[in-house]
């Protein structure tokens, strides 16, 4: 094929020895699409076996995929690299800016590895490479304020991404995230500790290059089909509206909506922190990703006095979507929506990823009310339900890993359990904490097999609420189902595609933009596409030391009902000797 | 007709418009694009939407030195591209920096007031307007 419209280029950094190389890589872009296709096949070149996660050697990739810049909604970055926080596969995905800028910058990937003497950001402006001294901006205490002035910097305005982490990257908290353009983040397994390991406090991308197009006249016709879907499609609508935050009351009515650690599933207050009452109140402003006409991104304006003097107020904007909304607000018990917004703002602040960190509070709430830990772990700040100022301060004993508790805090929800006890609700799967829904056993299976132990991996939680209610699956079949939907969903992130856009972008549509950069793909090659490189990541996990058998799921998630009754173990054991007999094939 | 800007508090900064100048000149990315959004200073304060405002009397034609800008009927300017030798004096003479360029060509990029922009607001931020609306 033709890779004048592959996104080819791969840009090598080296921050220890201040260099970087541009390689061409044409036919891993063919065979593998891009994204997540592209990124595990980097991360199995460049990540050296058994590789210490904090290491100069662990790599950081980043990739876009050939739709990008090209069409709307092919708006994310994958970020690929092994995982602090679990130890094996990390992956993680982000919008904002990020995905157009990498592309029109000139490239399809970017690898970083090393470690830098210094504390660096680096500039990346089209094919001009900076490596900028960041000791003056290094340990300051707002990753908004690092965004303010890398703003001012820097050119490129309108054009550029600014990922950047917070203090708890830089302290190595392994779930640490990276921040772009204030409001998206890479959240998930620690990229931000990875980058504080390599003392890069910064990224900093912009460019406008120009995209071939290789038959103009149909590229038109099918950007526009692919357009007006999006915009008139009552799926995509609903991320507009309310955003993701209107999940809160369907999830509370139906029995799903983890509370207080999972102790629950309901509660009346569910009304006062509902997406309705997040809109009516406190909505300040939506925004979109670069080439997203759908602009889910929701922004309340929190309004507050300063109380030192009269007439005296600040105006914050944060954000807010469902699973921060469950994870630093239902699962800590949290119901009113201006101490979700305080807590959330902390969070933000110091660069911490939003759902690891709502479900490490949560853990340790339950064990000082249960006695396991006493004032005398925690300094003296009494964690209880609902009170967000001391989870604020619990926030930041956690960043500043304030004594060996707090240390444990910062290390996640399975080591800390592992040194104080309470396992049996420590909610993680394969070391990652759970996601905002208690829908059933194929919500909490699918995050449990899937590759990165994300609810997005497979959706889970979407086969509970429209099959599983109905009739009841074998563990084969569910097992079947979860797999089928992720290996499509690899073929969405190697497009580096929004999944909220997995409507918009079906099989055929997907076969007809990719014929307008070049490939020619049957439906049938695409699906098999998606199962190799799933099947390749599976393959790194195992190689990094995964085994399907050393799984620990807490009694909480047995315990606690779900719409569709008790999640019976002994489903949870066959579906795991039917993934069992699957990896031992990949 | 021209481009105008009803109002840039509705603009979500999806960049559509942007994308969409570039495909009406058979072009994917942005190099070609003649319009801009831009955060204020971080995005939760919103965008600028930067537009070719049409001035009666252009002051990027007037300091063109080889007459490749010209004023057009209706207000703007017109480019003709075989007299332009990329000097930039437009780009500079335009105070909302709504001359834009094209840093692979290293020529200035000209809205042509066609309006393909406006089809790809989703919300209504872009309109074309017979004459300049003089809001009282």
């Amino acid at each position: 094929m033709n890779s004048s419209y592959l996104p080819s280029n791969i840009l090598y950094i080296d921050l220890s020895n201040n260099k970087f190389w541009i390689e061409e890589r044409p036919e891993v872009f063919e065979q593998y699409l891009g994204g997540t296709g592209v990124a595990i096949q980097l991360l199995k070149e460049q990540c050296p076996p058994g590789c210490d996660p904090f290491s100069p050697e662990n790599p950081i990739i980043l990739a876009i995929g050939p739709l990008t810049g090209l069409f709307p909604l092919a708006s994310k970055t994958i970020a690929m690299f092994k995982s602090p926080h679990t130890g094996n596969l990390g992956e993680s995905h982000c919008g904002g800016r990020s995905a157009i800028a990498i592309r029109l910058a000139g490239y399809g990937a970017i690898v970083i590895k090393g470690r830098s003497s210094n504390p660096t950001y680096l500039a990346i402006h089209n094919d001009k490479i900076h490596f900028r001294d960041a000791s003056t901006i290094w340990g300051m205490e707002s990753v908004f304020t690092v965004g303010r002035i890398i703003r001012e910097n820097e050119p490129g305005s309108g054009l550029r991404t600014i990922m950047r982490i917070g203090s708890a990257g830089e302290r190595e908290v392994t779930y640490a995230s990276v921040t772009t353009e204030t409001y998206r983040h890479f959240g998930r397994l620690g990229l931000g500790a990875v980058f504080g390991s390599k003392r890069l406090k910064a990224l900093v991308i912009s460019g406008k290059h120009s995209l071939n197009i290789k038959d103009k006249t149909s590229y038109q016709k099918l950007y526009d089909d692919v357009y007006q879907s999006a915009v008139n499609s009552p799926v995509m609508q609903k991320y507009h509206d309310l955003g993701t935050a209107e999940n809160i009351l369907p999830l509370n009515e139906i029995g799903g909506l983890p509370i207080k650690n999972l102790q629950l599933t309901r509660f009346e207050d569910a009304q006062k922190i509902s997406g309705e009452v997040m809109a009516r109140e406190y909505l300040g402003r939506r925004l979109a990703c670069s080439h997203c006409p759908i602009g889910c991104i929701h922004i309340a304006a929190l309004r507050e006095p300063y109380g030192d003097e009269p007439y005296f107020y600040k105006t914050s904007m944060i954000c807010y979507d469902y699973e921060p909304m469950y994870a630093l607000g239902t699962i800590l018990g949290i119901s009113e929506p201006e101490s979700y917004l305080k807590l959330m703002d902390e969070v933000e602040k110091r660069g911490l990823d939003s759902m690891s960190t709502g479900v490490v509070l949560a853990w340790a709430t339950e064990a000082f009310e249960k006695g396991i830990i006493t004032q005398n772990e925690t300094n003296g700040i009494q964690l209880r339900w609902g009170d967000y100022k001391n989870y604020i301060e619990a926030v930041k004993s956690i960043v500043n890993k304030t004594n060996e508790f707090f240390h444990a805090l910062a290390k996640g929800v399975d080591y800390a359990a592992s040194q104080y006890g309470g396992k049996e609700f420590a909610l993680s799967f394969m070391g990652n904490e759970m996601p905002g829904y208690h829908t059933g056993p194929a919500a909490h299976i699918g995050v449990f097999i899937g590759a990165r132990h994300s609810h997005l991996d497979n959706a889970g939680y979407g086969i509970d609420q429209k099959i599983l209610v109905n009739r009841h699956l074998t563990p084969t079949e569910l097992v079947e189902q979860l797999l089928t939907e992720e290996y499509w969903r690899q073929i969405l992130s190697s497009l580096t595609i929004c999944f909220f856009a997995r409507g918009v972008y079906t099989p055929k549509i997907v076969r007809n933009t990719l014929h307008s950069v070049g490939y020619d793909l049957t439906e049938n090659d695409l699906r098999k596409i998606g199962e190799e490189i799933h099947h390749e990541k599976y393959k790194f996990k195992t190689r990094e030391g995964f085994h399907i058998d050393d799984y620990h799921i807490p009694n909480r998630i047995f315990d606690t009902p779900t719409p569709i009754g008790q999640f019976n173990r002994d489903f949870l054991i066959d579906a795991v000797k039917i993934l069992k007999e699957k990896i031992s094939e990949w | 007709m021209r481009l105008a800007v009803v109002d840039t508090e509705r603009c979500i900064g999806c960049q559509s418009c942007m994308f969409a100048c570039s495909r009406r000149q058979q072009e994917g990315g942005l190099a070609s694009s003649c319009l801009g959004v831009k955060s204020i200073g971080g995005m939760e304060r919103g965008f600028m939407v930067i537009v070719c405002r049409a001035c009666d009397n252009p002051p990027c034609a007037k300091i063109c030195p080889t007459n490749a800008l010209t004023p057009r009927d209706g207000g703007g300017v017109k480019l003709d591209i075989a007299k332009c030798i990329g000097c930039g004096r437009c780009k500079d003479a335009c105070i909302i920096g709504a001359v834009f360029w094209n840093d692979e060509r290293d020529k200035p990029m000209i809205c042509i007031h066609c309006g393909y922009c406006v089809k790809f607001c989703p919300h209504g931020v872009l309109k074309l307007e017979k004459t300049r609306e003089v809001k009282q």
